[in-house]
């Protein structure tokens, strides 16, 4: 017969079970990484693991795992993550995953842009002469729904790398990107042309999460809204 | 391409299908016991049937040789609302069907969201509130009681609730659409916008955002007011007419919205932890007998077949 556990072991087994977060929450790492990471403190979950790891993707005991924005949607959507924070922008590219959108929080605050070259606005010039534009992105639904929404002919050109090159080499008239503060672009002689929307950081929840799970999701929401 | 089949369809191996049968088995049971008789319609109906109920719409269109337009059926309530108006049209109501079949929609192809998926459900016709809203939720707990799935809840409320909320509030129609268009689709932060749009005061705002967020025990239908109280109260008698078993499964939840175009009442949803999406749903559809001539009030359910089954396959490894 196995040894008995002891006290001592039993008594730890009870602790980390009481510990053990009753949510978990897809962090993104990258822009919005940071300013999440100083409102889980504000709302007293322990990231100091997280901070001190850069490379461990999963910390069980506070409840989050960590990963790339545009990934924070498809573990809240699959019940991988009961909660995530991520950028509208990247809600907005992939409209159609079912997660229920809780709270702007309202930092990481970025605009989605349409910018060309600075001097004479290409985008308008080719619309009027060829009917049709070229344009750049890391957001094609983004950009391809703002231009039907203007009833405007555009060439979405995916691309995964630097943007801003694409019109500097006459590969695009135009860019759909997101800029903060617009150093990027100017940097590279770009200039805003149109606004399509401005993204701030978002609470989402998985909607079975939010149904089961409502109390503890509720209890975060209130804690949110003291902060 | 011979080889290939068409996107989101797949095939189904012996052992996949001996755990689906053993679990439509044990659900079909349930049904009949319960008076369900099961019945099978065409997978072809004409287009003007379905008339856009469904949001994700018709996955395939086909022609017959007279140039009429068919689809493949998006869902069984409306063929078997159609069955009940037609073929039964001088029976004495209620009647209770039952069905095992598969429909299909126009859906991005994942894990349990295929275009072409297999449907349980039951539909009561001739039952109104709260009598039959009841019954149906307590064969609805038992079959999946019966499947063995331990850990589903099963949320209930009403699509007229919100709606009705919002026309008190002086909520004009086309604000009132978008408002409802942006809960459907949980997106709370844009209802919190289009509110703050609108002219309310705080008090009011706040309520008409607090309200979609009600969801837990019997706990939340104390206190109600106004509107409220009305939905609260239909909440309630279904609550008193349900068994114990299935009174204990069920969360009230004022945030469900109309997700299929002729819901006019009680809707519900059921929820796994093992699963992030529902397994199934229902609700009453008061109307749509009226449109095949025989006008009855009428509920029913549809769980996914595939859903359950990943959700019971989950459950049992949560349980090592």
């Amino acid at each position: 017969m196995a040894e008995r556990p002891g006290a001592g072991f039993r008594s730890l087994h009870a602790s980390r079970r009481r510990l053990a977060p009753e949510l978990r929450i897809a962090v993104p790492r990258g822009a919005l990484f940071a300013g999440t990471l100083d409102l889980l403190d504000r709302l007293g979950i322990d990231t100091a693991e997280v901070r001190a790891n850069d490379r461990r993707l999963l910390f069980e005991e506070a409840g989050i795992v960590t990963m790339r924005p545009s990934d924070v949607p498809t573990y809240v959507e699959a019940g991988a993550a009961d909660l995530g924070i991520t950028g509208k922008d990247v809600l907005l590219e992939q409209s159609d995953r079912m997660v229920h959108e809780l709270r702007d929080l309202g930092y990481g605050r970025c605009v989605m842009v349409l910018a060309t070259r600075a001097g004479e606005d290409r985008v308008a010039d080719a619309l009027r002469h060829l009917g049709v534009v070229r344009i750049a992105t890391k957001y094609p639904r983004v950009a391809a729904a703002h231009f039907e929404a203007t009833s405007r002919q555009a060439e979405i050109v995916e691309v995964k790398g630097s943007v801003e090159l694409a019109p500097l080499t006459g590969l695009v008239e135009g860019i759909v990107d997101l800029t903060a503060t617009g150093t990027t672009l100017r940097e590279n002689d770009l200039v805003i042309r149109e606004e399509i929307a401005v993204c701030t950081a978002r609470l989402i929840a998985n909607p079975v999460a939010d149904k089961l799970k409502a109390a503890q999701i509720d209890r975060l929401l209130e804690q949110l809204d003291g902060v | 391409m011979a080889e290939r089949i068409p996107s989101g369809t797949r095939d189904f191996l012996p052992d996949e299908m001996r755990e689906l049968r053993a679990m439509t088995d044990r659900l079909r049971t349930v049904f009949e016991g319960a008076g369900y008789g099961e019945v099978y319609t065409p997978a072809l109906e004409f287009e003007r049937t379905f008339q856009g109920d469904l949001p994700a719409g018709p996955a395939y269109r086909l022609f017959d040789e007279h140039g009429n337009v068919l689809v493949l059926r998006a869902d069984m309530t409306v063929p078997i609302a159609r069955v009940a108006a037609t073929r039964y049209a001088s029976e004495p109501p209620p009647l209770r069907f039952s069905y095992f079949a598969h429909a299909y929609r126009r859906v991005r192809p994942q894990r349990g969201q295929s275009r072409e998926f297999l449907q349980a459900g039951v539909e009561l016709i001739g039952a109104p509130a709260p009598a039959g809203t009841a019954e149906v939720l307590n064969v609805l707990c038992d079959a999946l009681d019966a499947a063995g799935l331990e850990n589903f809840r099963v949320g209930l409320g009403d699509v007229m609730l919100y709606p009705a909320l919002l026309r008190s509030h002086g909520i004009d129609e086309q604000s009132g659409e978008r408002i409802l268009a942006l809960l459907a689709k949980g997106d709370f932060v844009g209802v919190e916008r289009e509110l703050a749009g609108a002219e309310l005061s705080d008090a009011d705002a706040e309520l008409l955002l607090r309200v979609p967020r009600i969801r837990g025990g019997s706990e939340v239908l104390d206190g109600l007011t106004g509107p409220l109280l009305e939905a609260g109260m239909g909440m309630q008698d279904v609550l008193e007419l349900l068994s114990p078993q299935t009174a204990a499964r069920v969360i009230f939840d004022f945030g469900l919205v109309r997700s299929i175009g002729y819901y006019t009442g009680a809707v519900f949803q059921v929820y796994d932890p093992a699963y992030g999406t529902p397994l199934g749903s229902g609700g009453r559809y008061d109307e749509l007998l009226g449109r095949f001539g025989r006008p009855l009030p009428a509920v029913g359910f549809a769980l996914n077949v595939e859903r359950l089954h990943i959700a019971l396959t989950g459950e049992e490894r949560g349980r090592g």
